[in-house]
């Protein structure tokens, strides 16, 4: 049987949210802090071994408070220090995976945005099933809006045919194998640029699969999404 | 936990709600696999429950017919991914008379509580029950209606009196098929006879002793007890035609809901000294009492595999609008939705 881990992205700062201390994903939804919901989507799912969960190397005890506070149960969670990009936190897990002597050929993750707390379960079945099949899924949903490409910033250079666009969510999940390799044979410049998991893959010919995401998979990034959120709960509004 | 409720908000419009549910020690989380649409869905659905019924119900997750695997058991009573049957009913208090499904203090999935089309049902130990090995996934579904007929049925065994020589079914639907078919098989030397209005549908009733389209019932045919399966505006009709070819001290079981008030002809169940036995719903004995003659008479599952109508996966609401809007038009069987 494959080792599934969800990993769950918190090591960001939150460097885009207002006037806001805390990180992003810290701030409170109905009376949790939203990592709290999305590790708890994660924790539940049977499909899962472990929850990796990568936050800020300052913001680790707090995680690791809030976690014994509000989950009791469940799949097992580890709270591991993030890195310094997506990938390199992406990496860290991958490193323990390594460390603890379970990274083989069928060692699955399924990455996640600690602030996207609406995942559902068939979202995480699903890249668990096309992770194994094809090595490598993106959640996604068709583009609402017509993507415009502007390479200089001032004027148009492309209208892709909205058919083919799609609006990236996650999950993102990978053969760990795979994405490791794919990772470590780019060289630091590349690193820098590449931001996406995926794209990594993409660029290296595999295939990445898609699976249907939500309207609803909302990234928590502004204030205005915490009152979207807030309206999903069915909670007044500030 | 953020789980995922669709809920009808209007009549043939359903929308995604969030309700926060706490992980705790006391109650165990289903994910619903397959999920069988009833009558009552469909009168929410398509809005013909009457406007302050629908004004004071909704919004609400339909549903009350299905089956799931556990995901979460604290206690570790069921192991993960155990198939189990979720219980509709919920009880708040027990009484050592009045049975679960008829304490005014129950509450009822997708009638007085969300009902089944969630993400996660969180529930307790005694409203889940685990599936027999082998069973069925699609007639696992409605289990909870056919535990409802069989609920009937041991209620009329408890009440009719002993001559049980022949019965009579009214009502060629879902309910007429899975009542007349418990009956043949709990009172196998009792004659079952069956009444409806389209012959393509009695032609399915093959277990029965006879059939008869109710416009040809012979004058001279009498039956112990009858069953009515009918519901709505007609079943006054069949219930009349019932007591007219019912033997005197006979019982009359009502199965069938009814949105407007029923006349009947209450002179000759006088007369006839008729008893009259209100059914509805079923409790957790219904169904470990429907799987138990499952066990012992496991040839009753070949006949309800052919109730499965049209099975629709869902994996978003425009599916769950698909899976009613097919209900609505089916002749025959339930509408079970595979749960994605």
């Amino acid at each position: 049987m494959s080792n599934v881990y969800g990993v769950v992205l918190a090591g960001g700062i939150g460097a885009r949210m207002g006037n806001i201390e805390k990180p992003k994903q810290f701030l409170e939804l109905g009376g949790k802090p939203v990592i709290i919901h999305t590790i708890e989507k994660f924790a539940i799912h049977p499909g899962l071994t472990e929850v990796l969960v990568l936050a800020p190397r300052a913001w680790m005890t707090y995680t690791q408070d809030i976690i014994r506070k509000h989950i009791s149960g469940g799949t097992k969670i580890t709270v591991l220090e993030g890195g310094t990009s997506r990938n390199e936190t992406i990496m860290n897990a991958v490193r323990y995976i390594e460390k603890q002597g379970n990274l083989n050929e069928d060692t699955l993750i399924v990455t996640h945005d600690s602030v996207r707390p609406f995942v559902t379960h068939r979202i995480i079945e699903e890249n668990i099933r096309f992770a194994g099949e094809y090595g490598a899924c993106d959640t996604v949903i068709p583009a609402s809006d017509t993507i415009v490409e502007s390479k200089s910033q001032e004027k148009i250079t492309d209208i892709p045919n909205r058919k083919y666009m799609y609006q990236g969510q996650t999950p993102q999940s990978f053969r760990a194998v795979e994405l490791k390799e794919a990772y470590e044979a780019l060289s630091e410049a590349e690193k820098a640029i590449l931001t996406d998991a995926c794209k990594i893959m993409v660029l290296r010919g595999k295939h990445v699969h898609l699976v249907q995401g939500e309207v609803f998979n909302i990234k928590i990034t502004y204030p205005y999404d915490v009152a979207v959120a807030k309206a999903l709960l069915g909670m007044e509004l500030d | 936990m953020l789980n995922t409720i669709y809920q009808l908000v209007r009549p043939r419009q359903f929308e995604v709600a969030f309700e926060d549910i706490t992980i705790d020690q006391e109650h165990i989380l289903v994910r619903p696999t397959h999920l069988s649409i009833c009558n009552a869905d469909e009168r929410y659905y398509q809005g013909t429950r009457g406007m302050e019924i629908l004004q004071q119900k909704l919004p609400m997750a339909l549903i009350h017919e299905g089956i799931g695997k556990v995901v979460h058991d604290p206690a570790g009573m069921y192991p993960v991914g155990t198939r189990v049957v979720m219980i509709p009913n919920v009880p708040m208090e027990t009484d050592e008379v009045t049975a679960e499904n008829y304490l005014r203090t129950s509450r009822f999935r997708g009638s007085s509580m969300h009902g089944f089309m969630q993400e996660y049902i969180q529930t307790t130990a005694d409203r889940l029950i685990p599936l027999p090995e082998g069973m069925n996934d699609l007639v696992a579904a409605f289990t909870e209606m056919i535990s409802v007929c069989y609920h009937g049925i041991s209620r009329f065994d408890t009440t009719a009196h002993s001559r049980r020589e022949a019965v009579g079914v009214w009502g060629d639907g879902n309910m007429g098929y899975l009542t007349a078919l418990l009956l043949k098989m709990r009172f196998p030397q009792t004659k079952v006879y069956v009444f409806g209005v389209t012959d393509t549908k009695l032609s399915d009733f093959t277990f029965a002793d006879e059939t008869w389209r109710i416009s040809e019932i012979p004058e001279e045919l009498q039956i112990d007890h009858g069953f009515e399966c009918v519901g709505g505006s007609a079943s006054g009709r069949a219930i009349n035609q019932m007591i007219d070819h019912l033997n005197p001290e006979g019982t009359i079981g009502i199965f069938g809901v009814s949105e407007d008030l029923v006349p009947i002809n209450t002179r000759m169940i006088l007369e006839k000294g008729l008893k009259v036995l209100g059914t509805s719903r079923s409790g957790r004995a219904d169904f470990l009492g429907l799987f138990e003659l499952y066990q012992k008479q496991p040839e009753v599952l070949e006949y309800l595999e052919k109730l499965i109508g049209a099975v629709v996966p869902v994996r978003g609401i425009p599916d769950m609008v698909e899976a009613f809007e097919m209900d609505i038009h089916k002749i025959m069987g339930k509408t079970v939705m595979v749960w994605e």
